[in-house]
Parts: C-alpha cells; sequence; structure tokens
C-alpha cells in the first residue's frame, strides 16, 4: 500500500517535472524566435546598405554632386536633386514649424475644452493616418490649380508641410505636457500673462522635444516620393532654381520659389525605374545619400531623446 | 472711490495711474491678439482636412459626370487611358488587398512577437539597442525600400521561383511588411509596456513561465493597443506608394495572385502622374477618383480602429 503512494507521488513529481521542463523550454524557444525576429529587421537593413554601398559606392565622387543627370550614367550627378530637395525642406520648415508648434502651444495652453478644440484634436490624429499620395493630390488641386502656384518648390514644399504638420503638432505637445504645473503657477504667481509665460518658460523648456520632433518629421519629409510625383515634380532638369539678382534679367529675390524643381528621392526613383544596369548604380548612389542623410538625421533625434531623458529631472 | 483718490492725488498720479491702465488694456488686447493667432495656426489642421475632402469630392464628381458609379464599382478592367476606356476600381482595389496581405503576413506576426519579446523577455540592454535601430528601420525613405525590393529581393526570389515576373507583388509586399515592422513593434510594444506590473507578478505567482505570462496575461490586457497598432500598419500597407511603382509593375490586373505584377490604388495615382496630365482631362479626374476610394478605405479603417479602442479597452 505504501509503495504504491510512493511510486504514485513519484510519478506525479516526474510528471510536473517534465510538465516544467517542457514549459522552460518553450520559454527559451520564444527567446530564440524574438531575437531571429528582431535579425530580420535587423539584417534587412544591413542587406540594404551593403547592396548599396557595393553597387553605387564608386559613384559617390565630387563630380557625382556637382553634375547634372545625363543620358549617359556615367556622366549623371545630383546636383539638381540635392539643390532641390534643400530648397523645399527651407519652404517645408519655414512653413511647418512655426505652424505646427504655434497650434501644440495653443492645444495645451490656451485652447478651453469645447467642441471646436475636439475637432482640431480629432484632426490632428486622423491626418497623422492620411496616405501621403493623398497629400499629393491635395497640393495638386488646391495649390497647383486652385492657387496657381504651379509645379513649383512653393507647392512642393508647402505639400510636405502639411504632411509633416501633425508630427511636428504631437511632438510639441508632449514635450510641453512634461513640464511640471509648478513652472506656470510660478511665473502667473509673478504677474505674468499666458503669451509672456509660454514665450519666456513653456517654448524655451520644451525645446529640445520640440526640434526632436520637427528633425524626425523633415526627415520623413526629404525621403517622401509620392506626393511629389504628384505636384508634378520634374524628373530630368538640367539648371538650378534662380538665384535671386543673378540672370537677365535679373532674378528677384523669392523667383526660386516658383522654379521647377526635382528632389533627391525622385531623382533616385528616375533612374531605379530604367532598364539600364549603368543607372542602377546612379541610382544606389543617390540612395545612400538620402539613407545617410535621414539616418542622421532620425539618429540625431534619437540621441536628442536621449540626453533629454538624461538631463532633465524636474 | 478711486475717483476721489485720484481727484486727490493730483495730476501726476492720475496720469501715471491711466497710463498704466492703458498699458494693461493694451496688454490684454495683444494677448487676444496672440490668441487669435495661434488658434488659427491650430486650425489649419481642420482647414487641410476639408481641403483633401473638398478636392477629393469635387474632382470625383466631375469624374462620375462621365463614368457611371455602376461601370466604376463592377467593370472588370482599368484601362482609362486607352481609346477602349474601362474604369473598373475593383482591379486597383484587389492589387491593393493583395499586396496589403502579403506585407501584413510579414509585419504582423513578426512585429507582434519582437513586440512581446522587448516587452516581457529582453534584458534593459537589449531593448536599449533594439528600440533606435527599429526606428531608423523605420525612418528609411519608401524609395530605398523599393530599390532595395526590384533590384535585392526580386532577382534573389527568382532564383526559389523561376517563373516569378521582374515586376511581381510578392518582393513589394514583403519588403514593404519589413517596412511596416517597425510600426507594429513599437506601438505594441508601448501597449504591452502600459499593461500593469501587478498582473504579471499575480501570474509569475501563480507559477507560470514568461511566455504563458506574455501570451495569456498580457497580451489579452493589451489588446485594444496592439489592435490599433495593426490598423495603423493596416492603414500604411494600404496607402504605400513607391514600393509598388518601383515594383510592382504598372500592369493592372484583377488579380488576387502574388506572383503577378499589378497595380494599387496609391501606384495608379503616382504612375499617371508622372506623364503631362492636362488639367479637365479624364486622367486628371481618375486620380481623384482613385484618391477619394483609398482614403474611404483608410477612413473606415480609423473608424474601425477608434471603435475597437474603445469597445476593448481595459482601464486599470
Amino acid at each position: 500500500m505504501n509503495t504504491v503512494v510512493a511510486s504514485n507521488k513519484d510519478r506525479d513529481l516526474a510528471a510536473i517535472r517534465s510538465l516544467i521542463q517542457k514549459h522552460k523550454r518553450w520559454d527559451a524557444m520564444f527567446g530564440i524566435l524574438g531575437i531571429v525576429c528582431l535579425m530580420v529587421g535587423v539584417l534587412t537593413l544591413i542587406a540594404l546598405f551593403a547592396d548599396m554601398i557595393s553597387t553605387g559606392g564608386q559613384r559617390l565622387s565630387w563630380e557625382f554632386f556637382t553634375n547634372f543627370p545625363s543620358r549617359r550614367a556615367g556622366q549623371a550627378g545630383i546636383l539638381a536633386a540635392w539643390v532641390g530637395s534643400t530648397l523645399v525642406m527651407v519652404v517645408t520648415a519655414a512653413t511647418a514649424i512655426p505652424l505646427g508648434v504655434a497650434a501644440g502651444v495653443y492645444l495645451e495652453e490656451y485652447a478651453p475644452k469645447n467642441w471646436v478644440t475636439d475637432l482640431i484634436e480629432i484632426n490632428v490624429t486622423n491626418l497623422a493616418g492620411v496616405p501621403s499620395i493623398v497629400y499629393g493630390l491635395l497640393g495638386l488641386g488646391i495649390f497647383v490649380y486652385t492657387f496657381g502656384l504651379g509645379h513649383s518648390i512653393l507647392t512642393a514644399g508647402l505639400t510636405l508641410a502639411l504632411l509633416i504638420l501633425p508630427v511636428v503638432i504631437v511632438a510639441t505637445r508632449e514635450a510641453i505636457r512634461a513640464i511640471p504645473q509648478m513652472v506656470r503657477e510660478g511665473a502667473y504667481a509673478c504677474g505674468a500673462t499666458t503669451w509672456q509665460t509660454v514665450r519666456d518658460h513653456i517654448v524655451p523648456y520644451s525645446s529640445a522635444g520640440i526640434l526632436t520632433g520637427v528633425i524626425i518629421g523633415l526627415a520623413r519629409a526629404i525621403g517622401e516620393t509620392a506626393p511629389l510625383i504628384v505636384v508634378g515634380a520634374v524628373t530630368f532638369i538640367a539648371f538650378l532654381p534662380p538665384a535671386s539678382g543673378t540672370g537677365e534679367p535679373a532674378a528677384g529675390v523669392f523667383d526660386w520659389l516658383f522654379a521647377d524643381f526635382t528632389v533627391l528621392p525622385i531623382q533616385m526613383f528616375n533612374w531605379t525605374s530604367r532598364p539600364d544596369a549603368n543607372f542602377h548604380a546612379n541610382a544606389a548612389a543617390a540612395g545612400l545619400v538620402l539613407v545617410l542623410m535621414t539616418l542622421a538625421m532620425n539618429g540625431l533625434a534619437i540621441w536628442l531623446r536621449y540626453r533629454m531623458r538624461k538631463n532633465i529631472k524636474w | 472711490m478711486d475717483n476721489v483718490m485720484l481727484r486727490e492725488g493730483g495730476v501726476v498720479m492720475g496720469a501715471s495711474t491711466s497710463d498704466r491702465l492703458k498699458k494693461k488694456r493694451l496688454r490684454n488686447l495683444r494677448e487676444s491678439f496672440i490668441e487669435s493667432l495661434l488658434f488659427l495656426a491650430a486650425f489649419v489642421s481642420v482647414v487641410t482636412t476639408v481641403g483633401i475632402v473638398y478636392i477629393l469630392v469635387s474632382e470625383s464628381l466631375n469624374f462620375f459626370a462621365e463614368v457611371p458609379l455602376v461601370d466604376f464599382l463592377t467593370d472588370t478592367q482599368w484601362t482609362p487611358l486607352f481609346a477602349d476606356a474601362h474604369f473598373g476600381i475593383m482591379v486597383l482595389i484587389s492589387g491593393t488587398l493583395t499586396s496589403a496581405g502579403v506585407a501584413l503576413a510579414v509585419a504582423l506576426p513578426l512585429g507582434t512577437i519582437i513586440a512581446i519579446y522587448l516587452s516581457e523577455f529582453a534584458t534593459f540592454s537589449v531593448r536599449e539597442a533594439a528600440k533606435p535601430v527599429l526606428e531608423l528601420l523605420g525612418g528609411v525613405p519608401t524609395i530605398v525600400f523599393g530599390y532595395f525590393a526590384l533590384i535585392v529581393v526580386t532577382p534573389a526570389l527568382q532564383k526559389i521561383f523561376p517563373s516569378l515576373p521582374g515586376f511581381n507583388i510578392l518582393s513589394a509586399g514583403l519588403v514593404m511588411g519589413v517596412m511596416i515592422i517597425p510600426y507594429v513593434a513599437s506601438l505594441a510594444e508601448d501597449a504591452m509596456r502600459a499593461v500593469p506590473m501587478s498582473l504579471r507578478e499575480g501570474s509569475y505567482a501563480m507559477g507560470a513561465t514568461r511566455l504563458q505570462t506574455a501570451l495569456r496575461v498580457v497580451l489579452p490586457a493589451a489588446i485594444s493597443g496592439v489592435a490599433s497598432a495593426y490598423v495603423l500598419a493596416i492603414s500604411r500597407a494600404v496607402g504605400e506608394t513607391m514600393i509598388l511603382t518601383v515594383a510592382a509593375g504598372s500592369q493592372p490586373l484583377l488579380t488576387f495572385n502574388p506572383a503577378d505584377s499589378a497595380m494599387t490604388l496609391a501606384s495608379y495615382i503616382a504612375g499617371v502622374s508622372m506623364g503631362d496630365l492636362p488639367h479637365d482631362s479624364i486622367g486628371y479626374k481618375t486620380i481623384f477618383a482613385a484618391g477619394l476610394t483609398l482614403m474611404l478605405m483608410t477612413l473606415a479603417l480609423n473608424i474601425f480602429g477608434h471603435w475597437l479602442r474603445k469597445r476593448y479597452r481595459e482601464v486599470y
């Protein structure tokens, strides 16, 4: 009788142990699965880089940055593209930063609790989910044809500004929300107005967070292709926008805003879609420049956020 | 009372007081002026939405004045620029759904596993290293992914499936899936990390392993956040343009076979816009009709996501 109980106990114990072992194995297997999945992402990133460096690395020379596109792959460069990208980014930044920061400040510091505020907030959330190509249609219908701005740098910059506006607004709001209430109370107690509080305290203290959002937004804008194709970027362009005061008759200060343009991603798209493999090397080189630019911007944003988290203790 | 004091205080005192009052009125005026400026900036987002809806609907109405809605919804061919023009949007929708399907078959499982791993399994240092890498992956421009799909992934797939055409949905969809992984992973991880520690502790105290805790306690508790990550992933997959324009070709086929070349709503818009599109041509109107369809699809998804969040939200 006793031995039966004991052997039953042993059997149960053995069963439980093997069950535990089994579950622990599952645990370990999932840990490995997690790393494998993570590696899929990391390896894709590495493969992307390896291919672009091996295909396009030797095309990266000084001439590549100072030549216009050409029918001959070996002589083609990205001068028009990077100048265009820079100018479009200037317009985008000049529009999106003031608008986005102002909107974020309004929603956090001024907005009363009513339906208009709710409407604005729902709008910002929904706009973040609108596909980028739809912004292109907005730019084409409104800026190009309704306002008559043409297929210009100004149109492209404004379209991209609307595209990244939600990013800037959300980043501004988050940065402002992190400022403790006592800062505002202190300022009000000294008799400051809302605007004085915002100007002298809220915006300066949240500037690192705002900057992070702005950089991420601009990094997204610089890589955007689809909306700019829709608003009519040119794929083959062999001149630069007129610098103010040059040319005959002399170009005005803002004439470059209305010039035809191309940008880096569109140049890359153009080269990628040609059947001639020599142009693929150019595409890889342009892609390398583009990726390094966006990675540098994103990296800067990540670093800024990391530093901010470490340094600020209210 | 004030008046009396002013009169007694004499001219100098009176002048300085009214100056002060004037300054305050000026100050209030400036304050409300600034407030209305800031309000206008915030209102730009509403204007943007109105602009999008207005331009899509008005140009689509012009389109539907020429093409009956029934043809648009039931025709099985999409050849708007041919002499024998057909406007069957089903063709573009089938391409959109197929490519999104391939992408999501990659992004949702991998993204979820990565999220569970980072939130429940990974050590602090692994997590701190992995998150920036994922963020960088998410920051790569889509045109670069398109190049990668066409030049690297498609030839590699052709070694496995020799009959695969040079332009196909499969390669574009797979790369698009990898592109979407970071979005799913980071949003789902945020949702899981927001689940309170006490729930996990309770589970561990009952003798559950990490995997059991993750799958049976944390994931169900975070389901509304995970679901909204999925919804975002779907709407990104549906709206993605450049990868498909570059790697999936420009043949409008009514197909659900990933090995075919196909056109999606977004890649049609981009592809047609590249040529010279005269304002008021039928081609110009079709891109707005396609845009409206795309917008309605993402809007439906967003509303569904909103409903899902509300329905399954767990509050601790």
